[in-house]
């Protein structure tokens, strides 16, 4: 064995002789023996970023479990719920608007090609409705809200948190998830909801004004149709599905701000971190809460 | 029995990573005393006032306020405590988004339930009281110089008169008169109010005139404890070093090296 070692430096892929001497497990022993601190180094950071990632959990699950305790405890700081409705809500209606109006308009004009054939009509006033209320609409929203207030929300507690605000409440007597994280989770869950209605409202009358004004259609028959095809289900599970997102968008913003790390850098980072976790989970939420809601 | 020590820490060792911070911190700080914290810049000043607030968890060691053990200690039960500190940040740790007169109220309106008119005019007394007043009330933090807001972070440490107060470098970045008002300050909340002062400063001046006691922190532990008055005579190299600001010494740490080159 200790023979074999000098050849198998050289030529480490290479059998000789000797190999066949020692045996071809003893050649393999050698082999892995030479590559060790590569498989040790890749063990290694499979184990740490494992570690990571449990801990990451670890850490998320405690964080949202405190916030739902600090929810459902007095005192609530009724005001500032207030002023997130504002921040949340309110501004966000335009960018929420503008992305359901276009997108009910583009998918008129693109199912019209599709179903030019058929029935054309009847079909594109379901199309509609229907993506818009149960997909689109909740998804859309999601993502716009997750990158205009998660950010700002993971930007301004980071930033609260590298400047040693969040010790100074403590100090103060004021516990920093009941006054920053509970009002704007509270807000998020309530006022995504609220968007998403509107945006289907709007995505609706988009898919009617190309239908009506683009395409020729007949406005009472597109309006009649649409009535027809819409269920209840279609709607609630699509503000459901909002309430949902609108949970986990300021949940990832405040997790990430409250546990950002240090300096300019930290704070960056952190505001990254919340837009794309929270992107990445309301993709994942949005299939699952589709699977319990319509199989 | 009665409680001798306000504050009581054992062995209290902190690390970051493989950064060792806090290496068997011992320290009594007795009742009603007006402790000053001396050391170097990096030597755990800051990291030692969090350990006890439990703003930083230490990694093991005993810290007793009031004789009830902090480490380890029910969230709860260190909410309750905290309602005993003020504390006064290096950086300030203003609120940003509150004006100035809020700040100071904060403690007051959010921690001891007080009306905000109430909390105001209060706040503003003490505005005054650190030399400015009604003028900057209504002002953002972000609009007043550095030595202003360090100042604002007084205030707001000492509003609700807590009975434990840490300042984290209260003179630095200050005029020398604005210092000296300061100082005096420390020095009545400490005698008028009954209240136990915890003073980090890098300014001897103000050390010697606001300590009862002395304690001197090197590379995590602490190397000398006295009364201010045995200062000029500890007969420990440490302290000579570090009081008469010499670059040569037994202080031969890389931070130390920006006093030899100064
Ligand atoms: N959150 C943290 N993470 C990692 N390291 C830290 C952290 N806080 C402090 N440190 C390190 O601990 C050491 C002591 O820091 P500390 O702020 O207590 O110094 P200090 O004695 O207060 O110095 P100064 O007189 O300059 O304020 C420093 O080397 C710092 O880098
Ligand atoms: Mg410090």
């Amino acid at each position: 064995m200790v023979l074999a070692i000098e050849p198998m430096k050289k030529y480490p892929w290479r059998l000789n002789n000797l190999h066949v001497k020692h045996g071809v497990m003893n050649a393999a022993v050698e082999l892995l023996r030479e590559k060790i601190p590569f498989v040790q180094s890749m063990c290694q950071a499979i184990g740490h970023s494992i570690i990571n990632v449990v801990q990451a959990l670890g850490s998320i699950t405690m964080f949202v479990l405190q916030t739902l305790r600090h929810c459902l405890t007095p005192p609530i700081f009724i005001k500032h719920v207030l002023r997130q409705f504002i921040d949340i809500g309110y501004y966000s209606l335009p960018v929420v608007g503008m992305t359901a109006l276009f997108t009910g308009m583009v998918l008129a004009l693109q199912s019209y090609t599709g179903f030019s054939r058929f029935n054309a009509e009847s079909a594109i006033a379901s199309v509609v409705a229907l993506s818009i209320t149960r997909e689109l609409s909740p998804v859309l929203a999601g993502l716009m809200v997750a990158g205009r207030v998660g950010a700002a929300i993971a930007a301004e507690i980071g930033t609260m948190r590298v400047t040693e605000q969040i010790d100074a409440l403590s100090t103060l007597s004021v516990n920093p998830t009941k006054y920053l994280v509970v009002p704007r989770v509270i807000a998020g869950t309530i006022m995504l909801p609220i968007l998403v209605l509107i945006g289907d409202i709007i995505g609706v009358y988009g898919g009617y004004i190309v239908s009506t004004h683009v395409l020729g259609f007949s406005s009472g028959s597109y309006l009649y149709q649409t009535w027809q095809v819409l269920e209840n289900m279609d709607i609630i599970s699509g503000l459901v599905k909002a309430a949902a997102f609108g949970f986990l968008v300021t949940l990832m913003g405040c997790y990430h701000g409250y546990n950002s790390g240090r300096g300019a850098q930290g704070v960056g980072r952190a505001t990254t971190n919340a837009v794309v976790t929270a992107s990445i989970l309301i993709l994942i939420f949005n299939y699952l809460l589709t699977q319990v809601f319509f199989s | 029995m009665t409680i001798r020590n306000k504050i009581e820490m054992r062995n209290v060792f902190k690390s970051f990573g493989t950064k060792h911070v806090l290496q068997g911190i011992n320290l009594d700080i007795p009742v009603g005393s007006s402790m000053v914290i001396i050391g170097g810049s990096g030597t755990g000043k800051s990291v030692m006032l969090k350990c006890v607030l439990g703003l930083i968890q230490a990694d093991k060691g005993s810290i007793k306020v009031d004789g009830q053990e902090m480490i380890g200690s029910s969230t709860r039960a260190r909410e309750e405590m905290m309602k005993k500190f003020g504390m006064l940040f290096q950086g300030g740790a203003l609120f940003d988004s509150l004006p100035v007169w809020y700040n100071v109220a904060f403690g007051l309106i959010h921690g001891k339930d007080m009306g905000k008119k109430d909390a105001r005019i209060l706040a503003i007394e003490k505005l005054e009281s650190v030399g400015m007043g009604e003028a900057i009330a209504d002002l953002y933090p972000a609009e007043l110089s550095g030595g202003m807001q360090k100042r604002v972070a007084l205030a707001r440490a000492i509003a609700t008169n807590p009975e434990i107060i840490f300042f984290d470098e209260p003179t630095t970045g200050l005029d020398p008169i604005m210092a000296d008002v300061i100082n005096e300050l420390i020095g009545k909340c400490v005698k008028n109010l009954g209240a136990t002062a915890l003073t980090i400063t890098h300014d001897m001046a103000s050390a010697k005139k606001i300590a009862d006691h002395i304690a001197m922190i090197h590379e995590g532990k602490i190397v000398w404890t006295g009364p201010v008055e045995d200062l000029e005579k500890s007969g420990n190299p440490y302290v000579d070093q570090f009081i008469h600001g010499r670059a040569d010494g037994p202080i031969t740490d890389p931070q130390s090296n920006l006093l030899k080159s100064a």
